[in-house]
């Protein structure tokens, strides 16, 4: 029995099958077909609900996600707000009404996903001391939605206008509590345990069942290749899989803990880590996706690993047979293969506190500037000690079948002057040592020039950094990205 | 009227008046500063300005689209099983195992199609399902109907499919020259064009490689057949071009078309994706529907529709160009070739209309024009907003800017230098296309140029820009003017016909129907303004339901640009008709005793009918005038019909006038390029185009805007890719990349140009928007190269094929920084090198 509020209703749905999402719970079972599907793989927004998890007493935090990937069962004890329940009769909400006025709706079938993502927009602006709407803020809240018909001025006037209407009171709900009778709520095939004792004896006992929390890359075996899902484990209420430790050394981030949620505490140790987090997908798939799910996938072209492999991270595995921790370094195997046995997960992933004088830089090229997959992504820390690069740890995504440092080329640079030389050597030794592929993303050639031509850039961006003094910027631009740090 | 979105850094200087302050080009916003709206109100006709017909229910999620629709109760779902191979023989197909899949209602491949196999929508070419030969690599072979939508797709996944596979012909080019066509060749002559070339002062030549497009409307082709109590069909679909896709359901069945009704409210997009590739999925509905007797429904999910139907056409296009020392055409060559796919589909009038534009708005003096449609085994190409145009004018486009470097002349001085232009009696003509038609309205883009010179500063920019570039090494800067010409008509004459159908319902209320279909280009919000205007009424008296073949039939697919241009004019012809005949009756009927009202006055304003004037006026509600005329039994029906004077082509000498008018525009885009990367970003976008006078100006600044854009994804991030084996393996959002919400400049200002009304005598002197906007964003191709160039100080003119993604851009830089080495160490070599 899946027990939430839509729209303010309390709904319950029983015999609910494991691998049915959100967008089919709505249109097919409870024929709310206000929410669209575009291209069920989280990639267009059309399908964007926006879901309250209990919050403070302000009410429920409300996030935009795509319902296309998003497990029905994970709408238990939640509040659910779709395109259908934001009018209050006749006066629609200021997210629909300056959609109208900004004439920012041509066929009409993205924008109940881009007036759910706005609806949260305006949540978020009206609950905190608001930041102000930049336009790094609207590209992250917006990213996600694809519209092929405006060209998105009028979506932007929209967004920038909600304020300016008169404000409406918190959709109201029906107050739902998540049954914790049972600790660890099984429904048939679908299990939801709330403590890391629970999933070990889950893992022990169906060692072979998939593990879910976002669901953001697994359910695309249901959505695009028909693959069963009906034996699953969810770990996003795993209370020990969402805790951050923070300790002198650093932070221990729990494997369920979800990059949205990660992503304001790297802005003072990482600001560049945290800067690619908000071309890390979309808006959607940030309040979804979780840490340890982008290291677990494995995937040679995810965006975390090479940026935690550039910072040295470690890992904490768990399961019935106990923890153990293993350098990052140590977990990918081969394409798609790790160092995580059938019955263990991540429970949680090191991130060290910078060292003083420490530096990193973090880069990622794409077709698309938002909601892409890298062709090549580089991250990149060292320190500067006496003119001489030190502890040069560089990353790579997309140059090898999995995300991986490049020891030749840091070898080249340890120990020596950022000078043109030593950064020759660097490149050659890369050529070298990783040979990329080609694929849809870009060509083995582009990445092999790219990726050596970022080792360039870094090598410009510390000399800047070299000329650069209290009172004078260095003149020459290195980049496009005005927020690069 | 004008749009000014400002990103400011001040948020109190939102929402100002229209001092001069605001109408200036606003200056790039940098950094986390907050940002502020200001849409500058419109001008001129705001009450125009009226807002989507659907716009409410689209943000309220009621608008319904096929896969919306409550279905019968016993509806199938439709699941379709395509080729997993681009050529070959298809030696077994055994659906033993689909029949016997859970839940599975009916299966059928082309045995089981009763009427006509071939779909073929202008030339036949297209079957239903294969038959032996397979052409593509996602070609349809058999449908399977199911309890659900999953248990069809699991059930066709059951499928023994054998194919003698043989090599798939991927390669228009080689497929050119081995003459694989699927239509024949056509050419466009004037004059000497040899002669032209040999007495140049200058030769240039070139290629380019335009790449395709897919429509990714974000509605999937979708479509729900209801079989009806004779032997025909009911059909919901979503549909460019319903009346063609009802004859073909007819001929499938084999039966009458009067058998067969197709509704269609809304698109969720079409951009010429729906004119024919939206045929088949209906016709497979429509076929097991009729032998289940159940509804049923087909929508296909996003990577199938990706793999199934046809896109733009890539284009290869080769020119060879001789001009004077001003850079002036004399003549020359241009050599089109467009990769039609498989099949014929639509690709005779699309490389058409890449000949009819490989001038762009420039004379071409004496030239030559071919265009080649080369067969190869992918799915068939097809309309797509622009509908060739577009790919014809890139080869013109990266003439002007070649010409430019050769010349060491600005790219806008030369596209200056060749626009059309008043023919001098002593001189050669230079305002008659290379196929004969005279260009009118020959002074309106001069003076768009230069007012869009102005308003975006270009000379001043083009300034700093070079002094920017001079001191940047890595990151460069570019900026280019484009112009658009864009001819406006079907291209095959009999299409450029249209109907409506007005009612007026008792107490006042009016409903229009027409032809045409709504796919979110506003065009049923025009219609009902027509009409509103026509009748003097509010215009939520108005109202217009879905088309329906069987209310308007024998129309013409809504393409072309045509929409407004057709329908607006029937819907005007319909209402005026009705406003006669009532100014008749009401001549008669009212106010007998004082001898009648005058007719000769007459006229509907505010919801009244108005006769005479100053004291002798009577003013008569509306709703009481249609009360009297029922009462006094008088239709209040009427149709209406239009047909496009003045256009005719004559395909066997190449010659005529195949456009009633002209639409023209031109925008100027600013790019920024990180030539260490090749990721580059548009900064801002200015823009100044016709419409004549507008219809709605808010809908007509929303097709330009989102032509542009759509444009811009076309020549930048959108990447169609293939395999070796001809699977398309960008069959998605994850893999084909449309522009995303930060992919709009950060300055965007887009004006309509006023005071000049379309010389023809269009819908009120109005001019189509649907397509000529998409071209405008030539302009960031060509500031691309612009600052591509600058990286051999604007010397050479550098290749750069499309779509121009990161990775193209930083090949390009890496090879002209070759060249530049090559070039300097040559030059330190040479003997006679002297030191500045």
């Amino acid at each position: 029995m899946i027990d939430f509020s839509l729209n303010g209703r309390r709904q319950r749905c029983g015999d609910v099958s494991a691998d049915t999402s959100v967008l089919e719970l709505l249109r097919d079972r409870l024929g709310q077909t206000g929410t669209k599907e575009g291209c069920a793989s989280g990639d267009c927004g059309a399908c964007t609900v926006a879901i309250g998890e209990p919050g403070d007493d302000a009410g429920p935090d409300y996030h935009n996600v795509n319902a296309c990937l998003t497990p029905a069962h994970q709408l238990d004890g939640c509040h659910l707000i779709t395109v259908e329940g934001l009018a209050d009769g006749k006066t629609l909400h200021p997210a629909q009404a300056a959609m109208v006025d900004c004439h920012a709706s041509q066929c009409g079938f993205c924008t109940p996903g881009i007036v759910m993502s706005l609806f949260t927009l305006y949540e978020q602006q009206r609950r905190d001391q608001a930041p102000p709407l930049t336009q790094q803020r609207l590209e992250s809240a917006l990213g996600g939605n694809l519209c092929r018909c405006t060209g998105y001025r009028p979506i932007r006037d929209a967004a920038l206008s909600m304020a300016d209407y008169p404000a409406v009171a918190a959709i109201p709900s029906e107050h739902v509590v998540l049954d914790d009778a049972s600790d660890d709520a099984t429904a048939a095939h679908y299990a939801v345990p709330r403590h890391l004792a629970a999933l070990r004896a889950l893992k022990a006992e169906r060692p072979q069942a998939r593990l879910v929390a976002g669901a953001t890359d697994l359910w695309l075996e249901t959505t695009q290749q028909l693959k069963a899902l009906d034996d699953l484990i969810d770990v996003r209420r795993v209370a020990e899989l969402n805790v951050i430790e923070e300790t002198d050394a650093g932070w221990w981030i729990g494997g369920a803990v979800t990059l949205a949620r990660l992503t304001p505490l790297l802005a003072e140790p990482y600001p560049a880590f945290e800067h690619l987090m908000h071309r890390f997908a979309s808006s959607q798939i940030r309040h979804r996706a979780t840490l340890g799910g982008n290291i677990a996938n494995a995937s040679p072209i995810g965006d975390t690993p090479p940026v935690l492999l550039a910072l040295d991270a470690r890992l904490r595995l768990d399961g019935p047979r106990g923890a153990r921790e293993l350098a990052l370094s140590d977990f990918f195997l081969d394409y798609r293969k790790t160092a995580l046995a059938e019955d263990e997960f991540i429970a949680a992933i090191f991130l060290p506190r910078p060292a003083s004088g420490a530096n990193l830089k973090v880069w990622k090229l794409s077709k698309r500037r938002e909601d892409d997959i890298s062709a090549v992504l580089g991250a990149f820390a060292w320190t500067l000690d006496k003119g001489v690069l030190r502890d040069v740890r560089l990353a790579f995504g997309g140059m090898a079948a999995i995300p991986r440092r490049a020891p030749g080329a840091e070898a080249a640079l340890e120990g020596h002057a950022p000078d043109g030389e030593a950064f020759a050597a660097a490149r050659t030794a890369l050529a070298e040592e990783l040979s990329p592929m080609g694929d849809v993303r870009g060509s083995a050639e582009y990445r092999r020039i790219a990726a050596g031509n970022l080792l360039e850039r870094l090598r410009l961006m510390i000399a800047a950094d070299a000329t650069t003094t209290d009172a004078v910027h260095s003149t020459t631009q290195v980049t496009l990205d005005a927020h690069a740090h | 009227m004008r749009t000014l979105t400002r990103l400011s850094h001040s948020p109190d200087t939102a929402r100002g008046g229209e001092s001069a302050a605001d109408q200036r080009p606003n200056q790039r916003n940098q950094g986390d500063a907050p940002l502020a709206r200001e849409t500058v109100a419109p001008q001129g006709g705001a009450n125009n300005a009226r807002a989507h017909e659907s716009a409410t229910k689209h943000v309220t999620g009621r608008a319904a689209y096929i896969d919306d629709i409550a279905p019968p109760t016993g509806v199938v779902h439709v699941a379709v099983g395509l080729s997993p191979v681009a050529y070959g023989r298809l030696t077994r197909l055994d659906l033993d195992e689909v029949r016997r899949a859970p839940g599975v209602v009916d299966v059928i491949c082309l045995a089981d199609v009763p009427g006509h196999t071939d779909i073929g929508p202008v030339f036949p070419g297209d079957p239903i399902f294969v038959d032996e030969t397979i052409s593509y690599l996602g070609q349809c072979l058999f449908a399977v109907a199911a309890e659900s939508h999953r248990a069809a797709r699991l059930a066709v996944k059951q499928a023994t499919v054998e194919i003698d596979e043989r090599p798939a012909s991927l390669d228009p080019v080689a497929a050119a020259e081995r003459e694989e066509f699927v239509r024949p060749t056509h050419v466009h002559e004037r004059g000497d064009w040899q002669g032209a070339l040999e007495a140049a002062p200058h030769v240039l030549e070139g290629t380019q490689f335009v790449g395709g497009q897919e429509h990714f409307y974000l509605e999937g082709q979708a479509c729900l057949a209801v079989p009806s109590e004779d032997e025909g069909v009911m059909v919901y679909t979503s549909n460019q071009h319903p009346s063609e896709t009802q004859k073909l359901v007819a001929e499938v069945l084999g039966i009458p078309f009067h058998a067969v009704t197709m509704e269609m409210r809304r698109m969720g997009g079409g951009f010429g994706g729906k004119e024919t590739q939206a045929s088949p999925w209906a016709c497979i509905a429509a076929l097991i529907a009729r032998r289940t007797g159940r509804a049923a429904k087909v929508r296909l999910p996003r990577a199938e529709d990706s793999r199934a139907t046809g896109k733009r056409h890539p284009f290869h296009n080769r020119y060879r160009l001789g001009f004077d020392d001003q850079g002036v055409l004399a003549g020359g060559d241009i050599r089109l070739i467009g990769d039609c796919g498989y099949s014929p589909d639509l690709s005779e009038a699309i490389v058409d209309r890449a000949m009819f534009h490989a001038d762009n708005a420039y004379s071409l003096g004496d030239a030559r024009v071919t265009g080649q449609r080369a067969r190869t085994h992918t799915a068939s190409n097809t309309a797509f907003r622009g509908f060739g145009g577009p790919q014809g004018m890139m080869i013109i486009e990266r003439a002007m800017d070649d010409i430019a470097r050769h010349l060491g002349e600005d790219p806008l001085t030369i596209r200056r230098r060749n626009l059309y232009r008043a023919q001098r009696p002593d001189a050669a003509p230079r305002d008659i296309t290379h196929y004969g038609q005279r260009v009118e309205q020959l002074t309106l883009l001069h003076e768009l140029i230069a007012r869009l010179e102005q308003s975006s500063d270009y000379w001043t920019r083009r300034r700093e820009i070079t002094a920017f570039n001079a001191q940047s090494p890595i990151i460069k800067k570019g900026l280019a003017l484009t112009p658009v010409k864009f001819g406006i008509s079907f291209t095959a004459q009999h299409l450029n016909q249209a109907g409506a159908l007005l009612h007026v319902y008792t107490d006042g209320s009016v409903l229009i129907n027409h032809g045409g279909t709504e796919m979110g280009q506003g065009l049923h919000t025009k219609v009902c303004q027509v009409v509103a205007r026509e009748l003097g009424l509010d215009l939520e008296r108005v109202r217009i339901s879905a088309t329906r073949t069987d209310k308007v039939p024998n129309t013409s697919p809504t393409a072309a640009s045509s929409g407004a241009d057709l329908n607006g004019q029937a819907a005007r012809d319909a209402a005026s008709k009705l406003r006669e005949r009532l100014f008749d009756f009401a001549a008669e009927h009212f106010e007998r005793d004082a001898g009648g009202l005058d007719r000769e006055t007459m006229r509907l304003e505010g919801g009244e009918l108005i006769a005479g004037l100053g004291e002798a006026e009577t003013r008569l509600p509306w709703g009481e005038l249609v009360q009297a005329a029922y009462i006094g039994r008088i239709s209040l029906s009427e149709k209406g019909f239009y047909a496009t004077p003045l256009i005719h082509y004559d395909r066997a000498t190449g010659r005529g006038r195949p456009f009633y008018y002209y639409a023209f525009g031109a925008a100027v885009s600013e790019v920024e390029v990180d030539t260490l990367s090749g990721e580059y970003r548009v900064s801002r976008a200015d823009i100044l185009h016709d419409v004549g006078d507008s219809l709605n100006p808010a809908i007509d600044i929303g097709q330009i805007e989102g032509g542009f854009i759509q444009g811009m994804g076309w020549l930048t991030s959108e990447e169609l890719v293939w395999n070796e084996a001809g699977r398309l393996v960008s069959d998605g959002p994850a893999t084909y990349k449309i522009p995303a919400f930060g992919d709009l400049p950060e300055t965007f200002n887009v004006e309509l140009l006023q005071g000049h009304p379309n010389s023809q005598a269009s819908i009120y002197r109005s001019k189509a928007v649907g397509e000529p906007p998409f071209m405008l964003a030539i302009s960031v191709w060509s500031a691309l190269r612009d600052a591509l160039a600058s990286l051999t100080d604007y010397r050479v003119s550098p290749a750069l094929d499309t779509p121009a993604t990161p990775e193209r851009v930083l090949m390009a830089a890496e090879a002209l920084r070759r060249e530049r080495t090559t070039a300097d160490a040559e030059h330190d070599e040479s003997p006679d090198h002297a030191p500045a």
